[in-house]
């Protein structure tokens, strides 16, 4: 029993610093990958502390993190006490919490743990049947912290920040439940070991054959994180700073270290639910009897595969313009919305087929063709419909006899 | 108002082309430039300059507009002739003559003390140009620096100091345009 204690001990220690420190280097990353993008260099200075090494600015989380542990914790005399102190640890608190269910790896070799027993998974709690669903209740009380900080800020713009980000946090989440039920349904269950081993036993990612699902769970997972194109809540030019206006010191690095967690959550949910987790055809093999070797390469396949959507997301975030808040929640509800249903419909139905062997007899293959056809018809359909342009002007006439009763 | 008014131009805002509203098309389209950039960056290096450690290059030296120095003639004498017309010309009214009668026989006037305060220059050249003996003029040093007011305020010394510290590396604008006649 006390083994256990131990390796959960452990567990914890490794997510919770790992996650921590990955998520300052990715703020460091963000910023020479903005840099480069823009023809500037990025920070350079600052190396080893007390030395004059400049060892590529890899000491800049560093010097942010003591920044903001050094500056003066000030509570304004305006706002809610309670609340304002509240909300960042909720928000904090919940965004680490998700990564309770999420696989780093596969397991560990058998000859680590107890004899008879089921070898060592890297999750933080293996037997969870419903990790899926724990991922999303997490986000969802992350929005309590968005909201709460908008009120407890006792500031009109705070408030409109908040409720904004929070109408855009919890509209987009239909569109990313709509997205992972496709895989869902295939595979028959939510956990996320499983989901990796039914696409590592056929071998066929779930971005091949549900590639409308795919597009409708990234473009969902941008507006969960509030990134670019979603960006609105948060950027300086709209509306000062949001729901984190009030904010400073350790309190702010709790948000947006928050996001940056969101960030890496919706990251990993993208790689475990279409891109195959820790699977690479011919480096990983199958089954769950691993050596050594097997072992870590599958953790580097996950991660580095992870790494690869996180590069996506930054990268996107200096290609394209915003969305205006209207047209924000026009595409989820008009676009999104329908490509989901289309496409859990188009699962039913196609993988319906495949399982029984009705309609065809072919495999894999069948279903995936017939998935793009689907993703390819349907996003045509809905362009040629064009659902996002609004033109909600009143129809007014301008003949003179008609100006006087219609104003 | 009639709507077939010859006079009321309708526009209407343009029509989103199909590979517009499919928005796929565009979004690789972002990420090609985005890319694009990337690459150059890390390829060429990037547009930044990293002072101090590398020193931006000038377009065209000779026509910097930098600190000012006096220029001295063949003799070694100060050319200034005392006639105002910098002074006159500034915008800023920072340049600060008292003339005296000269010394020597060839001329009348002289500068017996000449002050340009550099903080309230502008930089603006017009002394340069108003010159009719090339005794102002402008040089290449741009980072000019100092720890109180009172340094900034240069006396004739210290500018014909910087002409002694320039005269080999910058020759008069007067002469080098008389050389390449």
């Amino acid at each position: 029993m006390s083994g256990w204690w131990i390796l959960v001990t452990i567990k914890v220690l490794i997510i919770a610093a790992g996650v921590m420190t990955a998520a300052a280097y990715l703020v460091l990353l963000e910023r020479k990958l903005a840099a480069w993008i823009q023809d500037r260099v990025g920070p350079n200075r600052v190396g080893i502390p007390l030395t004059r090494i400049r060892l590529f600015g890899l000491g800049q989380p560093l010097a942010d993190g003591l920044k903001f542990i050094f500056k003066e914790e000030f509570t304004p005399a305006h706002v809610d006490r309670w609340l304002y102190w509240a909300a960042p640890v909720i928000i904090l608190t919940v965004s680490l919490a998700a990564f309770a269910v999420i696989p780093f790896g596969s397991v560990l070799p058998s000859s680590v743990g107890v004899e008879g027993e089921r070898p060592i998974e890297l999750v933080l709690a293996p037997g969870v049947d419903v990790g899926l669903i724990f991922v999303f209740a997490m986000g969802s009380i992350a929005v309590y912290g968005v909201i709460l900080g908008g009120w407890a800020s006792n500031n009109k713009y705070s408030f409109l920040g908040a409720l904004r980000s929070s109408a855009q946090l919890i509209a987009y989440e239909l569109p990313l439940g709509l997205g992972i039920l496709g895989v869902v349904a295939a595979t028959g269950s939510l956990d996320l070991r499983a989901i990796i081993a039914a696409q590592a036993e056929t071998g066929c990612w779930f971005l091949f054959s549900q590639p409308l699902g795919f597009v409708v769970l990234v473009i969902a997972s941008f507006a969960e994180a509030a990134r670019l194109p979603f960006d609105l809540p948060e950027c300086e030019q709209e509306l000062v700073g949001g729901y984190h206006t009030e904010y400073a010191g350790m309190k702010l690095l709790l948000f947006l270290v928050s996001e940056f967690l969101h960030m890496i959550t919706g990251a990993f949910l993208i790689v475990i639910l279409f891109l195959g987790g820790w699977h690479f055809w011919g480096l990983t093999g199958v089954g769950e009897e691993v050596g050594w070797f097997r072992a870590i390469v599958r953790v580097l396949v996950l991660l580095g595969k992870v790494f690869a959507v996180i590069l996506f997301f930054q990268v996107v975030r200096w290609s394209w313009p915003r969305f205006r808040f209207d047209q924000l929640m026009a595409f989820c509800w008009r676009v999104l919305l329908p490509l989901g249903m289309i496409n859990l419909l188009a699962v039913a139905v196609l993988w319906e087929c495949f399982i029984s062997q009705a309609i065809w007899p072919g495999g894999l293959l069948a279903v995936s063709v017939a998935g793009w056809l689907v993703f390819g018809l349907s996003w045509y359909g809905l362009g040629c419909l064009r659902p996002t342009i609004a033109d909600n002007r009143p129809a007014l006439s301008l003949m003179p006899d008609d100006i006087d009763w219609q104003v | 108002m009639r709507e077939d008014d010859p006079d009321i131009r309708w526009i209407e805002s343009p029509e989103l082309t199909l590979s517009e509203q499919l928005y796929l098309p565009l979004f690789v389209q972002g990420l090609t430039t985005t890319v694009r950039h990337w690459k150059k960056t890390w390829s060429e290096g990037p547009v930044t300059v990293s002072y101090p450690d590398e020193e931006p290059t000038l377009g065209n030296p000779l026509n910097y507009r930098g600190v000012h120095r006096l220029n001295r003639d063949e003799q070694g004498r100060v050319q200034c002739v005392a006639c105002f017309l910098c002074a006159t010309a500034c915008p800023a009214h920072c340049i600060d003559i008292v003339a005296a009668e000269s010394p020597w026989e060839d001329r009348d006037k002289y500068p017996q003390s000449f002050t340009i305060d550099e903080l309230r220059c502008i930089f603006c050249g017009m002394c340069e140009e108003a010159c009719p003996v090339d005794a102002i003029e402008l040089t290449s040093l741009y980072n000019l620096t100092g720890r109180s007011r009172e340094e900034m305020i240069f006396d004739k010394e210290k500018l014909l100091s910087v002409y002694d510290m320039t005269c080999e590396s910058e020759p008069m604008r007067s002469r080098t345009q008389e050389e390449a006649r």
